[in-house]
């Protein structure tokens, strides 16, 4: 009996093991975004990678398009368009309310290449386009095995392409800091009255924390964020009780190292504003 | 006085506390689920409507340079008609047998353009023109957008499905949201992507 139920057990197992691994479509292991031009199958120069790289930040400076090159030394099984959406929007490549990024993808081994071309600029970077761009520039040095004569004109065809969208913008709209130190002083000055009001400095920092955190949750979408400042707002406000007013630069600098730059913290490196694809784009092969 | 205002106060309070709480144990999935899908069916339905425009186009440039090809001709312009004269009922994602229809409609549109350019590969002339190159590539563009989008609502609705048929996204239907039904989904067999066995 026992024997039997022993290897019913494990039947059973198996079967969900199965169910479990053929229902879920396994994501390609994607490279880590290094920079504009990540270069995994070796095949730029130093020197073409530096330039290649000034070329698309001076482009993103000019329009906000995010245009990145990478190339591949697999592609795991994968075709190459079902790869490029994945990987772009694995790196969100191109700004979070326009899509505006685009990949050029060059895989040498299966001698395959696409650009595929982020939502917002499938109008401007048509597939006709695209199509257009990897027969007539990019497949002829490839054939010859000058991948990087391909890819450098490449790259000026598909920017010459996206010049027509030139519309400079400020990028990552992030929440200007002046605002918020404002509203740090404004909470904290009606924290005083809200003291005075309820008699107890308990329950006037949690209303003021609640009424904060509600706040920064509707303009800030981040739930974890929101109560973060909640939680400051309410303990600063409750230990300024014991004093006097805050001086102003006391509260800049508690502020400061209350944990906000990381919202806008994209420093000197490169990293995707959070576009999304949708297949748009050409493949070829030689 | 003021022992009032406090009360009310602490009512509100608590109220808010209470809504960010349940909004923690998601009470809202089941209609930002839904959310996603209608948003992802409609862009389904965006790329099939996409390719069906193309269609005419394919077709007069085709007749330009293989007139006698009428068979395959006739058949995508046949499934063009299906596809387009469908009426697609309000209730289509959760009624099985006109998304059924729908895709058998769609599919049968997809197997008649990929014989159709098999059969164009027997006439380099109108392989070597500009015009046909061009619908060619915004063909295969849609082809794979449609793919895309297929796989996207795919997701979606699994999702949405998966939240209604466990806990405690069930307890939440049966409490708040009765009248959400499960959505129906695209036969997986076709989309389930199977990497491409290496070609000798």
């Amino acid at each position: 009996m026992i024997v039997l139920y022993r290897a019913h057990h494990r039947y059973w197992l198996l079967l969900l093991v199965l169910l479990c691994t053929g229902v879920t479509r396994a994501a390609p292991d994607f490279p880590a975004l290094t920079g504009r031009v990540v270069d995994d199958a070796g095949l730029l120069s130093g020197n073409v990678q530096q330039q290649l790289e000034q070329q698309l930040a001076q482009h993103e400076d000019e329009t906000s398009n995010q245009v990145v090159v990478v190339t591949l030394p697999s592609l795991q099984g994968y075709a190459i368009d079902d790869y490029g959406y994945q990987l772009g929007r694995h790196w969100g490549i191109g700004q979070g309310e326009r899509d505006n990024g685009v990949l050029l993808i060059v895989a040498p081994n299966e001698r395959e290449v696409r650009i595929e071309v982020g939502y917002g600029l499938e109008g401007t970077l048509t597939d006709a386009g695209s199509h257009a761009i990897i027969q007539d520039v990019i497949l002829p040095p490839f054939r010859d095995k000058d991948y990087q004569a391909g890819i450098l004109q490449g790259v000026d065809a598909i920017l010459g392409s996206l010049q027509g969208t030139y519309e400079p913008v400020a990028r990552r709209p992030a929440v200007d800091p002046n605002i918020l130190f404002m509203l740090f002083v404004i909470f904290i000055s009606i924290g005083e009255s809200f003291a005075s009001f309820f008699g107890s400095r308990v329950v006037s920092a949690g209303v003021l924390g609640s009424i904060a955190g509600l706040l920064s949750w509707m303009l800030l979408g981040s739930l974890a964020i929101a109560l973060a400042i909640a939680f400051f707002i309410a303990v600063f406000h409750f230990f300024i009780g014991g004093g006097g007013g805050p001086t102003s630069s006391h509260g800049r600098g508690n502020y400061r190292g209350g944990g906000f730059s990381g919202s806008g913290g994209f420093g000197g490196g490169f990293g995707g504003g959070g576009g999304s694809f949708g297949g748009g784009g050409a493949s070829g092969r030689w | 006085m003021q022992k009032v205002t406090l009360d009310g106060w602490i009512k509100l309070l608590s109220l808010a506390a209470a809504a960010l709480l349940l909004s923690g144990c998601g009470i809202n999935n089941i209609p930002t689920y839904d959310e996603e899908v209608s948003a992802a069916w409609s862009q389904v339905l965006n790329q099939y409507q996409r390719r069906a425009e193309l269609v005419p186009n394919l077709v007069e440039t085709v007749k330009g340079y293989a007139a006698h090809e009428k068979e395959v001709l006739t058949d995508v312009v046949e499934a063009r008609a299906k596809v387009s004269q469908m009426q697609l009922p309000d209730d289509i994602l959760s009624n099985p047998a006109a998304f059924k229809q729908f895709q058998a409609n769609q599919d049968a549109l997809g197997s008649a353009l990929s014989r159709l350019l098999v059969t164009v590969e027997r006439y380099p002339d109108l392989k070597a023109s500009q015009n046909f190159l061009a619908l060619q590539s915004q063909l295969e563009g849609t082809e794979n957008r449609i793919a895309v989008a297929r796989r996207d609502y795919i997701q979606a609705v699994k999702r949405y499905n998966t939240e209604l048929r466990t806990i405690p996204g069930r307890w939440w239907r049966d409490f708040l949201y009765p009248e959400s039904e499960l959505r129906e989904n695209f036969s997986v067999s076709e989309d389930v992507q199977q990497p491409p066995g290496v070609e000798f």
